[in-house]
């Protein structure tokens, strides 16, 4: 039988798809159901003084509308929201109701529910909700944060909600900084982003008619969590709550929080005794689900003579938004092991104080703190090599770990121990493919010629922390939660393999992967194998999907279960043969007896032998199925290089993706097909956050461009196909040698794409831009010299 | 109207957007909403053969017509006598499946509607036709890479 694995097999997830047949959150339906209305905040801050629902609650159809002060008294939760991730003891972490009771601190903050039998209905009921606010003074920036003169939370006298270092060794921080030739100091923006995940966000409560249990459907990437938290929060106990995440359209992240609605929608469902649901409108989805970003990174990096770097010093500001959410504080700190990249770099001091604004909420978006972190090292990497007077790939070169040659376990400054890495034959290959001499040549051509079309060049070289991850290690930055995934594998009576995985795919083709490496570790059909997920009734342990953890976690967890069961399968076998187990060989699904080969049984023909356990060897219990909890003793670090071409008409500003190629390695590939959608998808998030996306707020809290006619999802007119190839290092973490790929294609992107930016304009003195390079900007700073190149 | 080769006549407030016509009172939830402001084409459907993103359109204004959705699209192409294979499937769909030019699903029944329609007014179209063609549409999974390749390989089959 030839391996499956490292095939391009066509996703089993497809036809249900195509066929518009598979079920999204808002194609489900109970008999009965409410909908609910949210009324959100249009103010950034403001003191509620009443809410007048008495023409709402006149509305056909209307079953009741809530205000917070009500639904405080109704004692519906037992706490506010949950914030998982406390990164120091004596951070600060208002109460986040989810409906807000007498202050509404942000924009899209829900002040009051409303709920009735249609979707039209709950939306007019909503409107005829009367709001008296008083305003407040507001804090619409993070700078304004940081000033500290308004407050984001009136009974708060800071807007300071932690601080955080990293530092492991502050004296050789400070005689790397005395002793450089170098200093070189830049501040990045990262911009706030809005997931855009195509989904709409939403959810469906359903109570049972008896037994006060509740079922909960939701566009989820984190059922498991999600059931915990809503036990936590509601007091409901977690034997009464199910969770399934259906069909899923996407995620980013933006779909990992406990939001109000969720809460929202179990409480009330159980109170009323109906179903109650919610769909997100995208206009409303910048105010009711969180952004990603939203950090202003002070760089600095000392070095040498020849551009070698001793150290990395960088302090963040970071906007935590209104409140804390599920991980908001803690993605920022996510990046901070990678501010040193992929070089070998021997000291590293990080710091990190987390303000609250007058916005939405910050929390997970693809790549979460490790595209900031990347960002920063990789465009200061460009600036250094301008200051040394070496090309970008000189700088990357005297500095690459090991000198580029592949290594294992790498201690880097910043604690953590990199699995493996070989960088600089993704290096060498991404500029050979990108043709680097000829496109060099060409721009000196322009630049000559004074051209009004003017090329730039960017590479970036990414390394990520994925697999997230040891559970120790989480422990240690004070993650409530561990890091570990649970498998079950079965075989069945009828010879089907059943896999329950606890990760929960949204897009990601987990049902193809993991048919995958169980055709190859069992020697079975990949159409034989039948994957569970997304539903904590059929899936009861897990921990869900993101920071690029499933494969090299869960993916791993089911080859380990699946190991067990070959062993089991081996005893039976052994004991029908009349053989000694260890004269027991095991090849393509087959068990034989070495020396042998005619007398032989498939290991799904044992399947029906466990279950019927008329013959088993003595004292062993029947059914073949066995279960792996697996945590990880290190993260994975995937890596590779990318540039990014773009050409800049020097008369309008206009800038256009010309050409990108990428070479990674995420170590062995269950499927390349999947791998290079994952990059491909994760590439155009990245060029979206340098060229187009920001969530733009004025002083007062407002957004202005929550549609998507005015936040600008690029769209396929906008990109240019892509050129990947990849290289191959396993990962030392795991047996399978895999690492991740979900999120790499976003780190490493949007560093190369505003490093190509720079490099266009550097005849114009240019050397940094903040995020997005629109048009306005480049114009702006082509013309701040008199257009004189 | 007729929806997907059947007759389909119902009484709807005059507001009732097409959109949730066919997904809440007819049932065909292929057809997805991805927005409220008519940019991403998740809903787009054909109506007498074009393109039509399904929320700019009342029901009542499809009164009459002939609508074709996800769930009606092999029918469309079998009636039109093109082969649909062992999945009944319009050729766009098996190319969005052997490219891979799908991943979360959301966004696929609006993409894979508009591009049989681009096909149609411009069978022979270059790559950046293609994405122009597509503008209307936005994915947030693929990049839109796969998507153009399986636009381009029903493209070239085509052709």
């Amino acid at each position: 039988m030839t391996a499956v694995m490292g095939t391009r097999m066509l996703r089993k997830e497809d036809p249900a798809l195509l066929a518009g047949e598979n079920k999204f959150i808002d194609d489900i339906h109970a008999p009965g159901e409410l909908w609910m209305g949210m009324v959100r905040s249009t103010m950034g801050h403001a003191k509620i003084n009443s809410i007048d629902t008495a023409e709402a609650e006149a509305m056909p159809g209307v079953a009741a509308v809530y205000t917070g002060a009500q639904l405080a008294d109704m004692g519906l939760w037992l706490a506010p929201l949950p914030c998982a991730w406390p990164v120091t003891d004596d951070m600060v972490n208002p109460a986040h109701n989810p409906v807000c009771v007498d202050e509404a601190k942000h924009v899209g903050d829900i002040v009051a529910v409303v709920l009735c039998d249609s979707r039209y209905g709950a939306a007019d009921a909503a409107e005829k909700v009367v709001v008296d606010y008083e305003p407040l003074p507001a804090v619409g920036s993070l700078e304004a944060a940081v000033a500290n003169e308004v407050m984001a939370h009136s009974d708060l006298t800071t807007n300071k909600a932690f601080h955080w270092p990293l530092i492991p060794d502050p004296e050789g921080t400070e005689k790397a900084f005395a002793e450089a030739a170098h200093v070189v100091k830049a501040k990045f923006v990262q911009q706030r982003l809005i997931p855009s995940a195509m989904e709409p966000r939403g959810c469906l409560a359903i109570p049972s008619p008896a037994g006060g249990e509740i079922t909960l459907y939701t566009a989820s990437q984190v059922p498991h969590i999600m059931k915990v938290m809503v036990a936590a929060t509601t007091g409901i106990p977690e034997s009464k709550i199910r969770v399934i995440a259906p069909s899923v359209g996407g995620g980013f992240g933006g779909k990992l929080n406990i939001d109000p609605d969720a809460i929202l929608s179990v409480t009330l469902a159980n109170h009323l005794g109906l179903p109650v649901r919610w769909t997100e409108a995208r206009t409303e989805a910048a105010g009711s689900t969180h952004q990603g970003r939203g950090q202003i990174q002070h760089m600095e990096v000392a070095a040498d003579e020849s551009g070698k770097i001793s150290s990395v010093r960088v302090h963040l500001d970071a906007d935590m938004g209104a409140y804390m959410m599920l991980i908001t504080p803690g993605v920022p700190l996510l990046g901070s092991f990678l501010y040193t990249g992929v070089y070998d770099i021997p000291n590293l001091a990080f710091t990190c104080d987390g303000y609250f604004t007058n916005m939405t909420p910050t929390d997970a978006y693809r790549g979460a703190g490790r595209p900031e972190a990347c960002y920063a090292i990789e465009r200061i990497m460009d600036i250094l090599a301008g200051e040394v007077g070496i090309t970008p790939e000189e700088i990357r070169e005297r500095n690459y770990i090991n000198g580029g040659e592949k290594f294992e376990n790498h201690d880097a400054a910043s604690t953590l121990t990199f699995d493996s890495g070989h960088y600089r034959p993704a290096h060498d290959k991404a500029l050979e493919m990108v043709k680097i001499a000829d496109l060099r040549a060409e721009q000196a051509r322009r630049r000559d010629a004074g051209d009004s079309k003017q090329l730039g060049i960017g590479m970036c070289s990414y390394v990520e922390i994925c697999g997230l991850a040891p559970s120790r290690a989480l422990g240690g930055l004070n993650y409530a939660a561990g890091g570990w995934e649970h498998a079950t594998v079965r075989v069945l009576p009828t010879g089907k393999i059943e896999v329950v995985s606890g990760s929960t795919p949204h897009g990601q083709g987990h049902e193809t992967s993991w048919s995958m490496i169980i055709a190859d570790k069992m020697g079975v059909d990949p159409n034989d194998v039948e994957v569970l997920h997304s539903d904590t009734a059929k899936s009861p342990l897990g921990l869900d999907t993101y920071g690029s953890r499933s494969l090299a976690v869960g993916g791993v967890a089911i080859a380990m279960a699946a190991d067990k069961v070959i062993e089991k399968a081996k005893l039976i076998a052994a004991h029908q043969f009349e053989a000694a187990p260890e004269d027991v060989q095991f090849e393509a699904g087959a068990f034989s007896v070495a020396g042998t080969p005619a007398k032989s049984v498939h290991i799904q023909e044992l399947g029906f032998a466990a279950f019927a356990a008329h013959d088993l060897p003595d004292g062993m219990e029947p059914n073949l199925q066995e279960q792996v909890s697996f945590d990880p003793p290190n993260f994975a670090f995937p890596f590779g290089t990318h540039v990014a071409v773009v050409e800049i008409d020097t008369d309008t500003g206009g800038v256009e993706l010309i050409n990108y190629v990428g070479v990674d390695d995420c170590g062995h590939q269950v499927n390349p097909l999947i791998v290079e959608g994952q990059l491909h998808g994760g590439i155009v998030q990245g060029v979206a956050q340098a060229l187009f996306e920001e969530a733009i707020y004025d002083d007062d809290g407002n957004i202005s461009n929550p549609s998507f006619m005015d936040y600008l999802v690029p769209s396929a007119a906008e990109m240019p196909m892509m050129d990947l190839d990849h290289t191959v290092t396993p990962s030392t973490t795991n047996p399978l040698g895999v690492k991740g790929v979900g999120e790499a294609g976003t780190i490493g992107s949007a560093a190369a794409v505003m490093n190509a930016v720079c490099d266009a304009l550097k005849p114009y003195g240019v050397t940094d831009m903040d995020m997005p390079a629109t048009p306005k900007r480049i114009w702006e700073a082509i013309n701040s010299n008199g257009g004189a190149a | 109207m007729t929806v997907n080769g059947k007759t389909r006549s119902s009484d709807v407030e005059p507001r009732t957007l097409l959109v949730h016509h066919l997904r809440d009172d007819l049932g065909l939830t292929g057809t997805n909403i991805g927005c409220d402001s008519s940019s991403c084409g998740a809903c787009t459907v054909h109506i007498d053969g074009e393109s039509v993103k399904a929320c700019t359109v009342l029901a009542v204004q499809a009164e009459g017509t002939n609508i074709t959705t996800i769930e009606g699209l092999s029918a469309v192409a079998e009636a039109e006598g093109i082969a649909t294979g062992e999945q009944n499937w319009h050729p766009m769909q098996e190319a969005f499946q052997q490219c891979h030019a799908l991943q979360c699903g959301y966004c696929t029944p609006g993409m894979v509607m508009a591009s049989t329609s681009f096909l149609k007014e411009n069978p022979n179209p270059s790559e950046q036709e293609i994405r122009e063609g597509l503008e209307g549409n936005l994915c947030r999974c693929t990049g839109y890479h796969n998507i153009v390749k399986a636009v381009q390989s029903v493209a070239g089959g085509a052709s």
